[in-house]
C-alpha cells in the first residue's frame, strides 16, 4: 500500500491544448494559431529538404517539379497560404492586444460585467473578415486564374 | 408547489483508496427552478450518494471552494443554477489541471504555491517605511481604479483549469498568479516589479500565455485575468525598453502631520441639528 497514489492525475495536456468545447471564440482562435504555426515549421522544414534536391542533379529537381504540378499538391498549397494568412493576421491582432491595445480600462466588475476578451471581440471580427477576403482572393488567383 | 424537470447528474468518483482510475455514476433528482448544482449536490448526497465528497463552504460565490467543472467548463457550483444550463444531463467532475484528491475535491496546493511565487504584498523601496512609518501613502481614486477589479480574485482555481497553457506545463505561473503579479506591481504604492521578475520574466512565467481568454471567461468574480496579464505584459516591455513607470515609495509619503491637516481639509461640515 506505500506506493499507492492518493490523488489522480487530472491535467487535462494535449486535450487541454486543442479541445475548445464551451469556450469562446478567441480560444478557438489560439488552437487555430498554434496549429498554423507548427504547420508552418513543418513546411519550413521541407522546404528545405525539397529544395536541397537541387543538389542530385536537373533530372531529380524536374522529377520533383513535375510531381509538385498535380493538383493535390495546388491544394496543399493553398493550406499552406491559408494557414499563413490566418497566423499572419491572428498574430497582428495578438501583438496588439498583448501590448494591452483594444482591452479598455480595468473597472469594477459589476453588471452588466465586459470582460477584456469581449472588449476586443469588434477587432477580432474585422481581422478574421480580412483575413478571410485574404484567402479568398489568394483562392482566386491560385485556381481561377 | 414549485414546479420540477427531471435531471439526470453524470458526476465523476474517484477514492484513492478503492480506484485506480476515476468512474462515473448517474443520479436523477428533480430539480426545481433556481437550484443550484451545489444544492443538487446536497441532494444527492442525502438521498443517493452518501459517500459523495466535495468542498464548499459559503454558498455565495465568496469563498471560493465549490470550483468544479460542470458541463465541461468550470465553474462555481454554488453560483451556478441547474436549469440555466439548459440540459437535461448535467456532467460534475473535479477541476481539470489539478490533481484529484477524491470525487469533486481538486488539490489547490499549486494555485497557492503559485500565488506566494509573485510576492502577493505591497513592497516598499525602503523596508524601514514598514517598521517604523513617518506618514501614511497617498493614493488617488484613479490610482487605485488602475488595480481594484483584481483585487476582487477568491483563488477558486477556475482560471488556472481553463487555461490551455497550464494543461501541458504544469510549471506554468498561470493566469491568477500573473494578474495578482500584476494587481501589486501597478498598485503606486509598490516597488517589488524587479523582486517579482524571477517568477515572472522565466521560462513558465508570463510570455507562457498566449492569450486564449479561457481563464477570464472562467472567472465567476469579473477579475479578468487574461487582462492583467496583458497588461503585465506590457509593463514590463516598456520597462525594458526604458519607458516604465518611475516609482520611489518615500516619494509618496505624506507626513503624519499633513495626514491629519488634510483629514480636517476634507472633513464634512458641521452638523445643523
Amino acid at each position: 500500500m506505500a506506493n499507492k497514489p492518493t490523488a489522480y492525475n487530472n491535467r487535462l495536456g494535449l486535450k487541454g491544448w486543442v479541445y475548445a468545447g464551451n469556450y469562446t471564440f478567441e480560444r478557438y482562435l489560439y488552437i487555430g494559431h498554434r496549429l498554423s504555426g507548427l504547420g508552418l515549421i513543418a513546411y519550413m522544414v521541407l522546404h528545405i529538404i525539397e529544395t536541397a534536391n537541387r543538389m542530385r542533379g536537373e533530372e531529380a529537381w524536374a522529377a520533383l517539379m513535375g510531381l509538385f504540378a498535380s493538383p493535390v499538391f495546388k491544394i496543399v498549397e493553398y493550406l499552406l497560404f491559408a494557414a499563413a494568412v490566418f497566423h499572419a493576421m491572428n498574430g497582428v491582432r495578438l501583438l496588439l492586444v498583448e501590448l494591452g491595445f483594444f482591452l479598455g480600462k480595468p473597472q469594477e466588475p459589476i453588471f452588466p460585467y465586459k470582460s477584456s476578451v469581449m472588449k476586443h471581440r469588434p477587432l477580432t471580427y474585422i481581422i478574421m473578415l480580412l483575413a478571410g477576403l485574404l484567402m479568398a482572393l489568394g483562392g482566386s488567383s491560385l485556381f481561377f486564374k | 408547489m414549485t414546479d420540477t424537470k427531471p435531471i439526470t447528474f453524470r458526476i465523476r468518483r474517484y477514492d484513492p483508496d478503492v480506484d485506480t482510475i476515476p468512474h462515473w455514476e448517474e443520479h436523477k433528482l428533480n430539480v426545481p427552478d433556481g437550484m443550484t448544482v451545489l444544492e443538487a449536490l446536497h441532494e444527492i448526497k442525502a438521498e443517493q450518494a452518501p459517500t459523495l465528497a466535495w468542498r464548499s463552504s459559503c454558498r455565495m460565490g465568496v469563498c471560493g471552494s465549490c470550483g468544479m467543472f460542470i458541463n465541461h467548463l468550470p465553474m462555481l457550483a454554488c453560483q451556478t443554477q441547474v436549469l440555466h444550463l439548459g440540459t437535461d444531463v448535467v456532467t460534475v467532475a473535479p477541476l481539470p489541471n489539478y490533481d484529484n484528491v477524491k470525487d469533486l475535491v481538486p488539490n489547490l496546493e499549486p494555485l497557492i504555491q503559485k500565488h506566494a511565487a509573485i510576492k502577493p504584498f505591497i513592497i516598499l523601496s525602503n523596508s524601514k517605511e514598514i517598521d517604523e512609518p513617518t506618514g501614511e501613502f497617498i493614493q488617488t481614486p484613479e490610482q487605485r481604479d488602475e488595480y481594484s477589479q483584481f483585487t476582487f480574485c477568491i483563488k477558486c482555481g477556475l482560471c488556472l483549469a481553463a487555461c490551455p497553457t497550464v494543461a501541458t506545463d504544469p510549471l506554468f505561473l498561470g493566469p491568477q498568479a500573473l494578474a495578482q503579479a500584476y494587481r501589486y506591481t501597478v498598485d503606486n504604492r509598490d516597488c517589488g516589479l524587479q523582486e517579482r521578475l524571477e517568477a515572472i520574466d522565466a521560462f513558465h512565467g508570463l510570455y507562457q500565455c498566449h492569450m486564449a481568454g479561457a481563464c477570464s471567461q472562467a472567472c465567476p468574480k469579473g477579475v479578468d485575468p487574461a487582462f492583467g496579464i496583458q497588461l503585465l505584459k506590457r509593463t514590463l516591455v516598456l520597462d525594458s525598453i526604458g519607458f516604465g513607470k518611475k516609482k520611489s515609495s518615500l516619494a509618496r509619503v505624506m507626513p503624519l502631520a499633513d495626514v491629519v491637516k488634510a483629514i480636517e481639509e476634507f472633513a464634512p461640515p458641521p452638523r445643523t441639528v
